[in-house]
């Protein structure tokens, strides 16, 4: 299954996902709270820690680590910045806030079923129902969760097919029939819909 | 109805395949993938409402914790993250790209490109640039000069949209939405 949740359980997989996550709110909001520099500091890097010992107890210490990596460009770029402005202390602020806030982020989400954030989401929403009805959004989640890996494999099927016929990429070339194709499963999903009751 | 949701389903499912395939990269290396090229498509065939949608729910199920962000990364944390506003533009990106096309008087591919320039580039920017100052704590021109770099890329996607608009319609003609 596509998801980030963790298959390893851990105590928070049966805390509820309500709470979970508006403790993730008021942790992050209490991290962005103006204040001056080495406090600030020392509170980001604190909750960084706090979260990756959590994670270390739990056993997914080297999978949530890995879910860093789109921060690389922009500690290099911070980096980079910081050093040229010499600002060091903000620039060191600044990346220990945003690496303590998407770590405790990311935790949450490592721990917390899919299912759960998506019922979470429809109470949510649930004050829009005339606006965004919940049944045909439901099945909108549901149909691209499943439709994800079918795109995934037909865009390498296509891939596949072009590199047996070029010695080049294939880059931008795919994206015509890898739409045309959505567009064909588009019509024929919907006739399927239909055929059962329709969406509602 | 079907028809719609089915539409904004397999899009917003488009726009995560594009993201996941490291192939389709148009530049090497990080961030400038395919991805914002799915939002503009998005537009410039659904049109601005089942667009908006596609890319709306793309947004959703991408902070439910689905790694479908370029790279295979997802969850909430983004939003902690200079990608924050290139995140949450991306509905509206998609909307205002899907509006300019039902309403440009051009050729199809002509006015991909500029509803593409207008809604997944002018739009996405709007959100992105102060997204980008808040999560990098810069001020708006500092982030607007870091911004600066995006644009020959998102340029080539704007070209590439227009062709592949272009290729769709000549290929399913009643299927681009966003001029029916």
């Amino acid at each position: 299954m596509l998801s980030l949740t963790s298959p390893i359980q851990t105590p928070a997989h049966g805390w509820r996902a309500g709470p979970k996550l508006a403790a993730l709110a008021g942790l992050t909001f209490a991290l962005f709270l103006p204040a001056p520099g080495w406090p600030a500091l020392a509170f980001a890097l604190a909750l960084l820690a706090a979260a990756a010992i959590t994670a270390g107890g739990w056993g997914i210490l080297s999978p949530w680590a890995r879910l860093f990596r789109p921060l690389w460009p922009f500690v290099v770029l911070l980096i980079v910045w910081h050093a040229v402005t010499a600002t060091p202390l903000q620039g060191a602020v600044i990346l220990a806030r945003m690496a303590a806030a998407v770590g405790a982020a990311n935790l949450m989400t490592m721990t917390t079923r899919l299912a759960d954030l998506q019922a979470l989401v429809l109470w949510a929403l649930s004050p829009l129902a005339k606006l965004l009805p919940a049944k045909p959004l439901s099945l909108a989640i549901a149909l691209m969760i499943r439709f994800i890996p079918v795109m995934a494999d037909r865009a390498a099927q296509l891939s596949t097919a072009w590199s047996a016929r070029s010695p080049r990429r294939p880059r931008a070339r795919l994206v015509a029939p890898l739409l045309v194709s959505a567009l064909d499963d588009a019509d024929h999903v919907a006739e399927a819909l239909r055929a059962r009751g329709g969406a509602l | 109805m079907e028809r719609n949701l089915t539409h904004i389903a397999l899009f917003a499912a488009m726009i995560a395949a594009l993201g996941l395939i490291p192939r389709f990269e148009i530049v090497p290396g990080i961030g400038i993938t395919a991805q914002s090229m799915g939002v503009m498509l998005c537009g410039t065939i659904l049109g601005a409402r089942l667009g908006g949608l596609a890319a709306g729910l793309f947004v959703l199920v991408l902070l439910l914790g689905l790694p479908i962000w370029a790279g295979g990364v997802g969850g909430v944390g983004l939003l902690a993250t200079g990608k924050v506003g290139f995140i949450v533009g991306f509905p509206f990106a998609a909307f205002v790209t899907g509006w300019m096309m039902s309403r440009l008087p051009a050729s199809i591919p002509v006015s991909a490109f500029f509803a593409s320039v207008i809604g997944g580039m002018g739009v996405l920017y709007a959100f992105g640039i102060p997204g980008m100052a808040w999560g990098l704590g810069k001020t708006l021109n500092e982030a607007l000069v870091i911004s600066l770099s995006f644009i020959p890329g998102d340029l080539v996607k704007a070209v590439l949209t227009a062709a592949i608009t272009a290729a769709v319609a000549k290929a399913r003609p009643a299927a681009l939405l966003s001029r029916g």
